[in-house]
């Protein structure tokens, strides 16, 4: 049986396969499906530092192979994750990893400090690339120097394993990635979901209240593949590849493109057993190319 | 019973009129404690526009013979797919979802009001409601006569009251244009699934009357277990999700302008 273990920085992943932000909740919601602990990692759901109620309903909409959604970070705020998250997710044995939002410089910092306090959590994702917030959010991933900033600011208060997860929404995407790495990010995870839009065309209304939403989901894999590749020529530090991974053979072929890791988003909602499956098949992928280790596999594209 | 994702059995498929089918199906694992008001999540396959699960009520529960139900409107790709599954063939189900009505005490006396294919959740309803000894009353709204279905099979458990909108059938008028929901009736509770200004209307009346009064909510849903946060509808206490804290809600619970 091949290794299946890869290494983001100082984070030991067990198996390639973590979960994307807020498309697990919090993982307990997962416990009668799954076993948790069986996926290299997980990634709760967007927090900020105080409680956001997101954005209007409706807040999605289905497309071909699909979907747009326009949630906005609806959260509780850090004091509620710490008191009655934290707690629950603490006994998860597999990497819990915290995605983290902020509106300004000055909430990263602070907000990155409080979950720097907690023992379980295992890294943070600086999620500069949130389309559906009206400040913040994309704003700091679609601008090299704000990009920058805020990857350099969070960086003097967080001594474990920062990721910075990247916008799609940028001409160059290689560009925003070696700036992170430049500042001290660990690792970039990529991609956040595509600015889309849907119209009914019987009502002559936009679907979403909030007129445009972040495209998910199988539709967006060719383009996220692509700029996973460009991103892992670019960058040193170890990538982490999504969007609309929903197979092994989709994971298989982010990690081929360069991603030492992968995270399964919109996947979760059509299977909650998807990650599972994908750990399964990555195994027997290996097995059956003879392969010893899943790190055989990253970044080992044939030209 | 535990969340689960499954693979069951078409047993029957059967078309009720122009436009509803009542899908009978059969899960390899034991059914147990389903409660009124929860619902599945169903995978259709090979329908090309259809990428997300469709929700549905459990519309009735057979314990013994370990089957359950789902009444199906066709409206569009996904339910005109599902609409044409066979006996024998599989759907990939997630199931049970969501918290169902709150149980109504013995010897009380109960209204359940469904509108078009808001009826499904009530035929279990008024069975277990039966089975515990409540009088139950079934108020079923419709379009036209050629639209309402299941009639004699509410008929079991309590007595049948209908509406049409255009008069072919029962009362003329929508379902709040009923006796049945007038002040000399006194139930203890009204439960309603319908078209959202049905539901309104129907919350308007219970408030003015007093009576207690849950809805069933059918927002549009991406996962149908509380992780996308898509399904939110606001309430006193801020968004909640439909699919985990619903789909029933008690109508002083939500900012309905009522
Ligand atoms: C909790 C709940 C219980 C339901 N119970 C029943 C039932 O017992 N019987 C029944 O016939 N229908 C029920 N519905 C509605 C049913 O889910 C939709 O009619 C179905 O999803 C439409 O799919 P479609 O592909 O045929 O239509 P589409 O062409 O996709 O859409 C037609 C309309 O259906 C609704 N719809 C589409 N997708 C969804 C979705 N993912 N979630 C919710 N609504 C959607 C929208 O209003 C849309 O405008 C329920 C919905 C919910 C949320
Ligand atoms: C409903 C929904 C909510 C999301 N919330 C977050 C979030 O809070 N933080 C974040 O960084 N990404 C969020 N994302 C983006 C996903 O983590 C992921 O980057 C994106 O969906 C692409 O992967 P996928 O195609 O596998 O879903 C969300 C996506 C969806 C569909
Ligand atoms: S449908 Fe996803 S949270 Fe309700």
């Amino acid at each position: 049986m091949a290794d299946l273990s890869v290494k983001i920085h100082k984070l030991e992943l067990k198996n390639p396969v973590m979960t994307a932000s807020g498309t697990f909740g919090n993982g307990v919601e997962f416990d009668d499906f799954i076993d948790v602990n069986a996926l290299g990692g997980i990634l709760l759901k967007g927090t900020t530092l105080h409680h956001r109620e997101g954005n209007d309903y409706p807040r999605m909409a289905e497309t071909a192979l699909g979907m747009l959604n326009a949630v906005g970070l609806q959260n509780k705020g850090v004091d509620y994750f710490c008191k009655h998250i934290y707690p629950i997710v603490s006994k998860y044995s597999t990497n819990v990893i915290v995605n983290v939002n902020g509106s300004t410089i000055e909430e990263y910092i602070e907000l990155t400090q409080r979950i720097n306090e907690l023992e379980h959590i295992a890294a943070i994702e600086l999620n500069i690339s949130c389309p559906n917030v009206k400040e913040g959010g994309m704003a700091f991933g679609t601008s090299c120097p704000m990009a920058e900033q805020v990857t350099r600011e969070v960086r003097k208060v967080y001594d474990k394993t920062l990721i910075v997860k990247l916008s799609p929404n940028v001409t160059n995407i290689a560009e925003i990635a070696k700036a992170v790495e430049a500042q001290g990010a660990d690792s970039v995870s990529l991609v956040n979901t595509f600015l889309g839009m849907a119209v009914n065309a019987e009502t002559r209304k936009p679907v979403l209240s909030t007129i445009t939403g972040g495209l998910s989901g199988p539709a967006i894999k060719p383009i996220a593949l692509r700029m996973v590749w460009q991103v892992a020529q670019a960058v040193k530090v170890p990538v982490i590849g999504m969007g609309g991974i929903a197979s092994a053979t989709d994971a298989i072929e982010f990690m081929l493109a360069g991603a030492s890791a992968v995270q399964i988003g919109t996947a979760n909602f059509n299977d909650p057993q998807c990650t599972i499956k994908i750990i399964k098949g990555i195994e027997e992928y290996l097995d059956r190319h003879k392969l010893l280790s899943a790190s055989d596999i990253i970044g080992k594209l044939q030209m | 019973m535990k969340k689960q994702v499954c693979d069951l059995t078409v047993i029957n498929n059967t078309r009720l009129n122009h436009d509803n089918y009542l899908i009978e199906l059969k899960p390899s694992i034991k059914l147990e404690n389903i409660q009124p008001g929860q619902f599945v999540n169903i995978q259709v396959k090979d329908s090309p526009t259809t990428f997300l699960r469709r929700p549905f009520s459990i519309h009735d529960v057979n314990y013994y013979n370990n089957t359950f139900a789902i009444l199906v409107k066709t409206v569009g790709d996904g339910t005109f797919k599902l609409s044409k599954i066979e006996k024998n063939e599989t759907l990939d189900v997630v199931f049970p979802l969501g918290n169902g009505f709150s149980e109504p005490s013995k010897g009380e006396k109960i209204l359940l009001i469904g509108g078009g294919v808001g009826i499904a959740p009530m035929m279990h309803m008024a069975r277990e409601s039966k089975n515990i000894g409540v009088e139950v009353h079934i108020l079923l709204g419709a379009r036209s006569e050629s639209d309402h279905i299941l009639v004699n099979e509410f008929s079991q458990f309590g007595q049948v009251h209908l509406t049409t909108d255009d008069g072919t059938l029962g009362i003329h008028g929508f379902v709040t244009d009923h006796d049945i929901m007038s002040s000399k009736w006194k139930f203890d509770r009204f439960y309603c699934c319908g078209p959202d200004p049905m539901m309104h209307a129907v919350a308007k009346r219970a408030k003015a009357l007093k009576t207690e009064c849950e809805v069933s909510l059918e927002n549009m849903m991406a996962c149908g277990f509380g992780v996308c946060l898509c399904c939110v509808t606001k309430t006193n206490e801020g968004n909640k999700c439909v699919c985990t804290e619903g789909p029933v809600f008690n109508i002083n619970d939500l900012e309905w302008q009522i």
